[in-house]
């Protein structure tokens, strides 16, 4: 019996070292440029080498496969199914400012995974500190969305990046000058091969960028929050203030899951809620312009709130500098903020809730349970531009300890 | 285990009864003691359907639970396991109840017309809210909540009867995203937007209810599949609603039947809160068809509505909405069969009012058709005077009798999954944050977990509830103490054969 437990405590151990050596090894793999070949956390690899994702909310439905609905109810329609290679590549052009016109920033400045993949300030600032007119909205769950920016204009990532990327104030790179500095990098020439093995591979092609980065993208999910938890079934997730919280969100006084529905926490439409731009800042039309309809004056699309924490200030317009800012701005009235000599079509669920201070507070604490950091990616120690990576883990703490956050 | 309860309660039921013929031929009228009824059964037989039955016969299976005036609803939600029963005993019950479980009932107890009742006071928000699939709330009194009398959120097959909701706020019963249920026999008034509000949902039955002095009487929105049917809506602004409202996530509404119901001098002053849809309704609307489609209008008494017993809208009348690319305008093949109207249109308001001084006429028709939509027909036009209804067609359909119900003959199922799917979307979907097959994480790697629990999964179950601190070079394992016992042990089992 003894003599068992020896044997099985020694292959153990023998395991255990082999195991660290292998992961040396694929640490060592990585530092001579090739490309991971497992999916990142979330997801199972098939053995067409795609990355498929997988978690609890798959065991339910929801009515006409919307997506939105209750506690125990299924999530949109997915994008998944990039080979871990393309994801990976995607991680290294994400946190690479070889992609911007200077070199100076990276998909990461603005979404930083330390600050909930969104900036920390109100609005973005672009090469050259250009400011810009809109708050950065996190990456968070992204590969469930089915449009993108604050007025919903895009409809694919792919789509979605070529605005900043090529935005002279934003990114400020061209196609050509992309092309032309990638396709004369070594490396990225050596890892674009690799992770598109059956394209031609004498050049770089912008929708392989484009893939990679989605790619990337669409790994990044949150969905073991403790009301995660609460959600399968544990009531004991969320204590007695947080559950009070949920029933103030979902209640139809507050009326916040009626567009923040779970459990993705947004229903995906464009809503005029009237909110106030920054200080001296002309109203920004929102989904009016892409649409070219005034009836959608101030219009922008519901974000999500999962990781909400993470991600002040808030709003568009970056107005709002806390959740309890945010949960107050629907109770001070209908139209508050709205200049006078606007007149816009605000959502119906825009009304008087007369909430308490702590029934505010209250939602805030429910909003607190939203956040899962669990799957947050590795930051590469180096791009294969060479050029720094500037991303750096906050030393202040502020990520909270309990998240498991990986390093490099 | 099943025939066993029900041989119980039905046990209990005749002990009850017994014990009332005793207890009447001792105590004559001063008896105290009053039996629990057993309305568990009550309006099944007027259902008339197969669905609410089956509904009744899955959602209780287990226990019956008792509250008392005094006692807390919610204290025996916590307690009661999907198949119980709370039965609630007449008193004042000032709670919100809020239901994140599958199959729990709710009875009242109504003794000598004293009701159990919900009373918000006019501080609370809602009543009864509830995600959890098979839910049943029958016979209470609900008033002067905030919110909701009874919101649904995603729950499938449940029924909502013999309520009387007063003054609930803004919705009185409100299934939104539910699919399969049914709503009969409640009485509900001084409700400041609909008093019955179907939201984005499928296979609904709305019957037998009574609705007056709301704002809407009853809304079926964004949803497919509905009957509305024997109700009795009076002095509303508005009285049946069929409506597309646009920005909304699920985008149609199609396949409603309205019909055989009383819809009576709804004419109620619009008290609807400033901004909201039911706001822009005129007073004086029987039933308003917006951008639905497939609505089939049959054998209904529409009388006495200052406004019109019938529109029928595009989305342009919703002028405080704004617009949305994905949501279709134009109500189409709407089907008015043989209804009765009479005395409707002697006040019209808005639109109808200037189309009705345009047209040199003081009285508004029967029925008015204003804007798109391609299809439509009529039954016996000549009966009406209409108005836009130019291009509508001669029904050939004669009635709907062949449709008893809208609801489902059998139950929406949860996913079918297998305790080895549930460890695959576990694993990959939690465990795999901190753990991979061969590569050291934030955790250990999974062959080498594989390697201390071959053939226990049990063991590896348990160890992840509560983890101990065993590797030094490792951070301590947080529990996963929030999976339950049956999916800890289905990802045990699935970590125990992964391969790669």
């Amino acid at each position: 019996m003894k003599k068992k437990k020896k044997t099985a405590l020694l292959v153990v151990t023998l395991i255990a070292v082999l195991s660290s050596f292998y992961f040396l090894l694929g640490y060592q793999s990585k530092q001579d440029g090739k490309l991971a070949c497992n999916c990142p956390p979330g997801f199972q690899l098939t053995e067409q080498n795609t990355c498929i994702l997988r978690n609890l909310y798959q065991q339910y439905s929801s009515l006409q496969n919307s997506g939105v609905g209750g506690l125990k109810t299924a999530l949109p329609t997915v994008r998944d199914g990039f080979s871990p290679q393309q994801i990976d590549l995607g991680r290294l052009l994400f946190f690479d400012p070889i992609l911007s016109g200077d070199k100076s920033i990276s998909c990461a400045s603005c979404h930083n995974p330390y600050k909930g993949f969104a900036d920390g300030k109100a609005v973005t600032v672009g090469v050259g500190g250009a400011v810009q007119t809109r708050s950065a909205p996190t990456l968070w769950n992204v590969a469930y969305l089915n449009s993108f920016f604050w007025d919903g204009r895009s409809h694919s990532l792919e789509d979605q990046m070529q605005g900043p990327l090529f935005s002279p104030i934003e990114m400020g790179a061209t196609r050509t000058q992309l092309l032309s500095t990638l396709n004369a990098n070594r490396n990225y020439k050596e890892l674009f091969s690799e992770a598109f093995p059956t394209e031609p591979s004498d050049s770089i092609q912008l929708n392989q960028i484009y893939t990679s980065i989605a790619a990337f993208e669409s790994t990044l999910i949150s969905l073991n929050s403790r009301y995660d938890q609460y959600a399968h079934g544990y009531d004991q997730a969320l204590n007695d203030k947080e559950i009070e919280g949920l029933n103030i969100f979902r209640s139809f006084v507050a009326r916040c899951a009626e567009c923040h529905t779970p459990p993705l926490f947004t229903n995906q439409q464009i809503a005029v809620i009237g909110v106030p731009e920054l200080e001296g800042k002309p109203l920004d039309p929102g989904a009016e312009i892409p649409n070219n309809d005034a009836s959608m004056r101030g219009g922008f699309k519901v974000p999500s709130l999962r990781n909400i924490a993470k991600t002040a200030p808030y709003m568009h317009s970056g107005s709002m500098e806390t959740l309890r800012d945010a949960a107050e701005f629907y109770n001070l009235g209908r139209g508050h903020a709205v200049p006078k000599d606007e007149n816009l079509i605000l959502h119906w669920h825009i009304w008087e809730p007369n909430l308490s201070d702590d029934e505010l507070d209250r939602l805030v604490d429910f909003m607190n349970t939203l956040t899962d950091e669990s799957f947050i990616p590795q930051i590469p120690k180096d791009v294969p531009s060479g050029l720094p990576v500037n991303i750096f883990k906050p030393i202040d703490n502020k990520v909270k300890t309990g998240s498991k956050v990986s390093m490099d | 285990m099943f025939s066993n309860k029900w041989f119980r309660i039905l046990f209990y039921v005749a002990l009850f009864a017994g014990g009332l013929m005793i207890g009447k031929s001792f105590f004559a009228k001063t008896a105290t003691y009053v039996p629990a009824p057993a309305v568990v059964r009550q309006f099944e037989t007027t259902s008339g359907t197969d669905a609410a039955g089956a509904i009744s016969a899955a959602s209780l299976s287990g226990d019956i639970l008792e509250v008392k005036d005094g006692e807390s609803i919610l204290e025996a939600v916590k307690k009661a396991k999907p198949g119980d029963l709370i039965r609630v005993y007449p008193g004042k019950y000032k709670e919100t109840v809020y239901i994140d479980k599958d199959n729990i009932s709710f009875q009242g107890v109504i003794i000598e017309g004293e009701w159990p009742t919900l009373d918000g006071e006019k501080e609370l928000n809602d009543a009864f809210l509830y995600s959890g699939n098979g839910i049943r709330i029958e016979n209470f009194k609900i008033m002067n909540y905030k919110g909701n009398g009874i919101m649904g959120q995603a729950g499938n097959n449940f029924i909502i009867r013999n309520n009387w909701i007063l003054d609930a706020g803004v919705y009185g019963i409100f299934p939104e995203f539910g699919k399969n249920g049914l709503i009969e026999h409640n009485v509900l008034s001084g409700i400041e937007d609909a008093a019955i509000y179907v939201g984005m949902c499928d296979n609904i039955d709305v019957r037998h209810n009574e609705v007056y002095e709301n704002v809407a009487g009853i809304e079926i929105e964004n949803s497919r599949h509905c009957l509305v049917e024997y109700n009795y809506a009076h002095n509303n602004t508005g009285g049946i609603l069929a409506f597309i409202t646009p920005g909304l996530p699920i985008k149609t509404a199609y396949d409603i039947i309205i019909r055989n119901n009383f819809i009576v001098d709804n004419n109620h002053p619009n008290f609807g809160a400033p901004g909201s849809i039911v706001s822009g309704i005129p007073p004086g609307s029987g039933i308003i068809v917006m951008a639905a489609d497939d609505v089939t209008i049959e054998n209904n008494i529409i009388t006495g509505n200052d406004n019109a017993a019938i529109g029928i809208t595009d989305l342009s009348m919703g002028a405080n909405l704004s617009n949305d690319p994905d949501s279709e305008p134009n109500p189409d093949r709407v089907v008015i069969l043989d209804n009765f109207m009479e005395n409707n249109g002697n006040n019209p308001v808005g639109e109808v009012k200037l189309l009705m001084q345009a047209s040199m006429l003081d009285s508004a028709p029967d029925i008015i058709a204003i804007g798109g939509g391609t299809g439509s027909c009529i039954r016996n036009r000549e009966r009406y005077s209409t108005f836009g209804l130019g291009d509508w067609g001669q029904c050939t359909t004669g009635d709907t009798k062949e449709i008893t119900t809208m609801m489902l003959d059998t139950l929406v199922a949860p996913r079918a999954i297998t305790m080895e799917e549930k460890g695959n979307l576990t694993y990959y979907g939690i465990c795999a944050g901190c753990h991979a097959y061969d590569i050291r994480m934030i955790g250990p790697p999974i062959n080498v977990i594989q390697a201390i629990y071959k053939n226990n999964p049990q063991g590896m179950a348990d160890f992840m509830a509560a983890p101990t601190h065993k590797r030094e070079d490792y951070p301590e394992m947080p529990p996963q103490n929030y999976l339950s016992p049956e999916t800890r042990l289905a990802v045990a089992e699935y970590i125990l054969k992964l391969k790669q």
